[in-house]
């Protein structure tokens, strides 16, 4: 007899069952999970980090187009833009406020990328960030629609799937990512995720002191019902205004309804079928 | 930098950068620090995180302003009647740091009773000659009531110098005065030879502050009329705003509270420029905020090593270390002249012969002797202004055959650059050194509004330089902080260093005028120009350099600081290096390059600039090395009170203990470290024994800072509101004197200039700088990452304006000023707004100067309409302001060229040699 144990364990890995899941989901609370915290109440637009990205990760430049969107002519994140500022223009008659905050994939503690990845070539690695692994992609761009944030893209020179490793490259080596580094008031900040938490917590709760109210996190601890972020925000304004989504989907959830409806509609054809030809077989001589 | 200068002493920033989180309150004017200066920015954010307020006052609605606290948009170029508003906020309100201003500001000195305020001559002050358009302050009364210099012009009723020497009368304006200037100290007016403080029988002195010849009352009299609703009237802005900057600066000063102004080429870039600032160095010092923890003046430069081009100069009137360039007719004849001209009795200045004998042996060695006044008559002397303004124009008129560029690209960054291009196409041959074939290098073939290329006859010989990393050298920052970098790898190709070029330039005009006994050509041949490696270089991975010809420039940093020439240094043999510049000698046993950088090179092997070591010391000494003495922030004498003791716990940084008997606190003190502070010089006193103990401006002959500056500014002892060269409004303070009346005008049928508001040009326009790019792009525009994050050339303008004139946003504009008419891509945006000036609604516009027509995006010149006139200092252009008209559409005519290939082959993909994997391309896009 198997044990009812053994069952229960068989029951929570199915989610994991399909697609393949060629590595372990970190614990996002551990140690060693490492992520960004990005300020947006620091951020000068500078877009260095931007520069940093492309030069690091010998990105090319994606095109000379003046896009008229304020000071953003990156327009969003993609297969050869890892980081992007965003700029947003709230002018009144007498208050201002110009709005920047540099993008980034989020990798999330529980990415739909990763889980919609046929192939198994998005993993978590050893920092816990999601990784892409372009030898094995085939580019199906699952991941693609299954981002609800809009990062992850496919390359129209290679067709595999990029986005940002997190500089994975410059971890190994103990370095931090390129954009980190050059981001020269700290808006940016990479370090143990636990740790970012607890900095980031401790900054809202001073800038509400100043009297910046609104200040708040994104991303933090989970967004509606969507789990953590390894790269989460400080925002002073509502997520939209950043193109952030107030209300991430999770396609994962879908996949049992799903399965439900799919299994249930084969056992409903199944059951028409067996009717049909039931009835045909005795209706045969 | 002079309006520093005429303030404090010297014409750089007073404190560091990372100063800047110690503030409590920042006010950025003139300056878009977030976007000109993103690194630096970070300690002013570190300022706010502790609760300092931020306030930026801009024309536009900036970067900088996104991050402030107080954002006060005003009009370009009514920066004077802003900060006049503020001063006379701090006077009527009483506001004053009293002890700090009667202690260590001339507030109390009294002023020629010939004095007259613009106020009682209409926008004028005294001794203006309308005819040669300048002031003659000896006639005017600008002196102190006292002083030796007004003494003797009395009785000999000439302009006398203390020295005897006449003064030219005329012609003062025409030569630039850099030197003077930035050190604030030799000035060819009557003004104070004595130390003011203590002197019996010095200048006259009100302590109680209300003789009404006073600097202080002076000064009260001077801003009564800058109320909040005047100055609201010329700014745009509301009198709200004007009470709510003052009320925050006037909170966060006094003695347990300091804040900072920071300033950049928004404030330069004008015809009052040198006024502007000194307005700024006027209201510090009413505030207390000079030489403390977080209070100062920054002056933010604009372009790398730009203060290590004024302390070594490439400028034609200056010497290494803020020495004037002699001249043909200011009593320069001899080295003795020059030095009872140029030098001061009282203060540092009275060191002045030490620092020319000692840059003469630094230059001729032993050609310079005591006998032949160290050859002090090789050197060239200036007989007019040779600045780059009347230079290109005389080059436009066929007067230049041939000019060197190195790192400068006048046919894009120019002011007026049409009339700059046409001055290169009138040379016979043009030498560009630069990374690429910039704007400057290709004006003969790819200039829109030039002949075809055959009609042009200049010779352009290019040289590839060698990038930062590719030579090693030192970079002297805002700061006044020199620091070293190393070479990294050899340049590729034929591409060399700006010292290999000009080492070995030098070596083959000494070739080949070897030989040679003419008197004119004796200065090169004996000039000192040996700076071979001893030993041949090697790259820092072990393999030798590929470079041959290259000197090394540590020699020239040696040759800089300085060494003796009777003792030896006991390890290595050589003449012994200066510790600093209290060994400099006036009897030739002493050789140095540049007496203020004296110190950074004390011992063989011990280049300080060098340095990176990080202490628990807030002001970081041990990181490179700063000029004078590594001062950090100067004239900290100010952080502590007359009797030597700090003003607060919490802003103390230098203070007198008496036990040591010395000056001591984490910083150097930027004064003698053994003066006690209740020292009172005696009446005969010289050089720096003239200066009391608490006299904290050691390069003022009277050790104070100046509120009213008796020189050497030559528009005015007090800042006054002008209107710009071009303005679509009049002068509500002065109707009858629009513009500052000693601005300099070159007109002529390339430079023409709308000198009265005209419906013609309604518009006003502002030049800015983009983070994305660097001055007029020939760095930041052949680069496909930079390019890619603003890629066209725009111009901002606000939607009421964009309204009227029928333009959309992302549609295109035509911009026409007096000069010339540009295209551009219009950017409409409410950071951008219509102001209400003396009941008139003015619309402003931002134009980027960072395209031109080379490099891989390509953009209208906004110099192209920008006009040539200097200003009186230091022939600075006004850039930053002129009026224009805005209209929906496109120029007529060939636009520029449109590259379709990128210029740098980016991505690279190959892999770096002997480079750990993580630094390697990842190269997964292929």
């Amino acid at each position: 007899m198997i044990p009812l144990a053994v069952l229960t364990d068989i029951a929570a890995e199915l989610p994991n069952a399909f697609p393949p899941r060629r590595t372990p989901v970190p614990d996002a609370d551990a140690d060693e999970v490492m992520g960004f915290f990005t300020d947006a109440t620091l951020c000068i637009g500078c877009k260095a980090c931007e520069v940093a990205c492309k030069q690091w990760n010998q990105l090319p430049a994606d095109g000379l187009e003046f896009t008229g969107y304020s000071y953003d002519n990156t327009k969003h994140l993609g297969a050869t833009t890892w980081r992007h500022v965003a700029f947003k223009e709230k002018i009144t008659p007498d208050f201002g406020k110009w709005l920047m905050v540099s993008d980034v994939c989020k990798h999330c503690a529980a990415a739909p990328c990763q889980q919609s990845c046929p192939t198994g070539s998005i993993v978590y690695n050893e920092f816990g960030s999601v990784y892409v692994q372009p030898d094995i992609c085939n580019g199906c761009g699952y991941c693609v629609v299954a981002c609800p944030f809009g990062v992850i893209d496919r390359s129209m020179i290679d067709g595999h799937a990029h986005k940002c490793t997190l500089c994975f490259d410059r971890q190994t080596e103990g370095m931090e990512p390129a954009c980190a580094k050059s981001c020269p008031t700290d808006s940016i900040q990479f370090g143990p995720i636990k740790q970012l938490r607890e900095r980031a917590r401790e900054r809202v709760e001073r800038l509400h002191e100043q009297g910046r109210a609104d200040a708040y996190l994104y991303g933090a601890d989970s967004v509606g019902d969507y789990g953590p972020l390894h790269s989460f925000f400080l925002l002073e304004d509502h997520p939209h205004e950043y193109n952030l989504p107030v209300a991430p989907p999770q396609p994962l959830r879908n996949q049992a309804p799903r399965y439900a409806a799919g299994l249930a509609v084969g056992a409903a054809l199944a059951a028409v079928a067996a009717f049909v030809f039931g009835r045909a077989a005795r209706a045969a001589p | 930098m002079p309006g520093l200068g005429a303030s404090f002493g010297r014409g750089a920033a007073t404190n560091y950068q990372q100063d800047l989180a110690n503030s409590d309150c920042v006010l950025f004017m003139g300056s878009n620090m977030a976007e000109a200066h993103p690194v630096g920015f970070r300690w002013p954010l570190k300022a706010q995180a502790r609760g300092a307020k931020l306030i930026h006052v801009d024309p536009r609605f900036t970067r900088t302003s996104a991050m402030c606290d107080v954002f006060v948009p005003i009009r370009v170029g009514s920066d004077i009647a802003f900060l006049g508003g503020l001063i006379n906020y701090v006077l009527t309100h009483e506001r004053h740091f009293a002890e700090f201003v009667l202690a260590y500001t001339n507030a109390a000195t009294i002023v020629e009773d010939e004095f007259r305020d613009t106020e009682d001559l209409g926008g004028v002050f005294s001794g203006y000659d309308p005819k040669g358009r300048e002031y003659e302050p000896a006639k005017g009364g600008w002196g102190y009531q006292g002083s030796e210099a007004e003494g003797k012009a009395r009785k000999g009723g000439t302009t006398a110098h203390p020295t005897g020497y006449r003064q030219r009368k005329a012609g003062g304006g025409s030569h630039g005065m850099h030197g003077y200037g930035l050190m604030g100290g030799a000035s060819s007016h009557g003004q104070p030879r004595k130390n003011a403080t203590d002197v019996p029988g010095g200048c006259h002195r009100d302590e109680t502050l209300q003789h009404p010849k006073c600097a202080f009352q002076l000064l009260k009299k001077h801003y009564a009329r800058y109320t909040p609703e005047a100055v609201a009237e010329v700014c745009g802005c509301a009198p709200e705003q004007v009470v709510r900057v003052a009320e925050l600066l006037c909170q966060n000063s006094g003695r347990d509270r300091t804040g900072m102004i920071v300033y950049a080429v928004g404030w330069t870039q004008h015809t009052t420029g040198v006024q502007i600032i000194r307005a700024a160095g006027i209201l510090q010092l009413l505030l207390g905020n000079v030489g403390r923890p977080g209070g100062g003046v920054m002056a933010m430069r604009g372009h790398a090593s730009i203060q290590g081009s004024t302390d070594i100069p490439t400028l034609y009137d200056l010497l290494p270390g803020y020495l004037p360039q002699p001249a043909a007719d200011k009593g320069h004849e001899n080295l003795d002249e020059y030095v009872g001209h140029e030098g001061l009795p009282t203060g540092y200045w009275a060191n002045t012969k030490k620092f020319v004998v000692s840059l003469m042996k630094a230059w001729y060695g032993e050609a310079a002797t005591a006998r032949n006044h160290y050859r002090w008559k090789w050197l060239p002397r200036i007989d007019r202004d040779y600045s780059q303004l009347p230079f290109f124009r005389d080059m436009a008129q066929g007067k230049v055959k041939g000019y060197f560029l190195l790192g400068q690209n006048p046919a894009g960054g120019g002011p007026n650059a049409g009339l700059h291009r046409e001055g290169l196409r009138n040379l016979d041959w043009l030498v560009v050194m630069d990374w690429f074939l910039t704007d400057s290098a290709n004006f003969w073939k790819d200039a829109p509004d030039g002949p075809p290329p055959q009609g042009v006859k200049t010779e352009v010989f290019f040289f590839p330089a060698a990038a930062a990393p590719e030579k090693e050298g030192s970079f002297t920052n805002t700061q006044r902080l020199l620091q070293w970098h190393d070479k990294a790898l050899d340049p590729p190709g034929d591409c060399r260093s700006d010292a290999w070029l000009v080492y070995n330039l030098g070596k083959k005009l000494k070739a080949l005028y070897r030989g040679s006994r003419k008197a004119k050509d004796q200065s090169l041949l004996h000039l000192t120009w040996d700076y071979e490696f001893d030993e041949p270089p090697h790259l820092p991975d072990g393999t030798p350099s590929l470079i041959a010809g290259e000197p090394d420039v540590s020699k020239v940093l040696q040759e800089i600081n300085g060494h003796s020439l009777t003792e030896t240094d006991p390890s290595t043999g050589k003449p012994k290096l200066l510790s600093g510049f209290a060994e400099l000698k006036d009897d030739g046993t002493t050789a140095c390059g540049c007496w203020i950088y004296s110190g950074v090179f004390p011992a063989y092997g011990r280049n300080r600039a060098r340095d990176r070591e990080r202490t628990d010391n807030p002001v970081e000494p041990d990181w490179g090395w700063a000029w004078p003495h590594n001062r950090r922030v100067m004239y900290n004498r100010c952080s502590a009170d007359p009797d030597g003791k700090p003003w607060s716990e919490r802003k103390k940084l230098l203070w007198w203990d008496e036990q040591q008997h010395k000056w001591v606190g984490p910083d150097q003190p930027d004064f003698p470290p053994d003066t006690p502070p209740h020292y009172r010089p005696p009446p005969d006193a010289t050089g720096m024994d003239a200066i009391g103990g608490a006299a904290p401006f050691i390069m003022k002959p009277d050790g104070l800072g100046w509120l009213f500056a008796p020189g050497p500014a030559k528009d005015g002892p007090f800042p006054t509101h002008y209107e710009p060269v071009e303005s679509p409004v009049g002068n509500l303070f002065y109707p009858r004197q629009p513009d500052s009346p000693t601005t300099r005008y070159f007109e002529g049928p390339l430079n023409r200039i709308a000198h009265r508001p005209t419906p013609e040009y309604p518009v006003v326009a502002c030049t800015f700088r983009l983070t994305e790019h660097y001055l007029s792009g020939p760095m930041s525009r052949f680069n496909s990452w930079l390019n890619e994050l603003q890629p066209e050339m725009f111009v901002e303008l606000s939607p009421e304006l964009a309204a009227d004139r029928g333009i959309e946003h992302g549609g295109w504009l035509v911009v026409r000023s007096p000069r010339g008419a540009i295209e551009a891509r219009a950017m409409v945006t409410r950071r951008l707004r219509p102001l209400r000036v003396q009941g008139q609604t003015v619309h402003q516009i931002g134009i980027p100067f960072h395209w031109g027509y080379a490099g891989e995006t390509v953009g209208a010149v906004a110099n192209d309409l920008t006009s040539l006139v200097a200003d009186p200092n230091v022939s600075m252009h006004e850039g930053k302001v002129f009026v224009c008209q805005v209209t929906a559409g496109r120029l007529d005519g060939p636009a520029p060229r449109r590259p379709t290939e990128p210029f740098a082959p980016w991505p690279t993909r190959a892999a770096v040699p002997d480079t750990p994997r993580a630094a390697q391309p990842e190269g997964h896009l292929t």
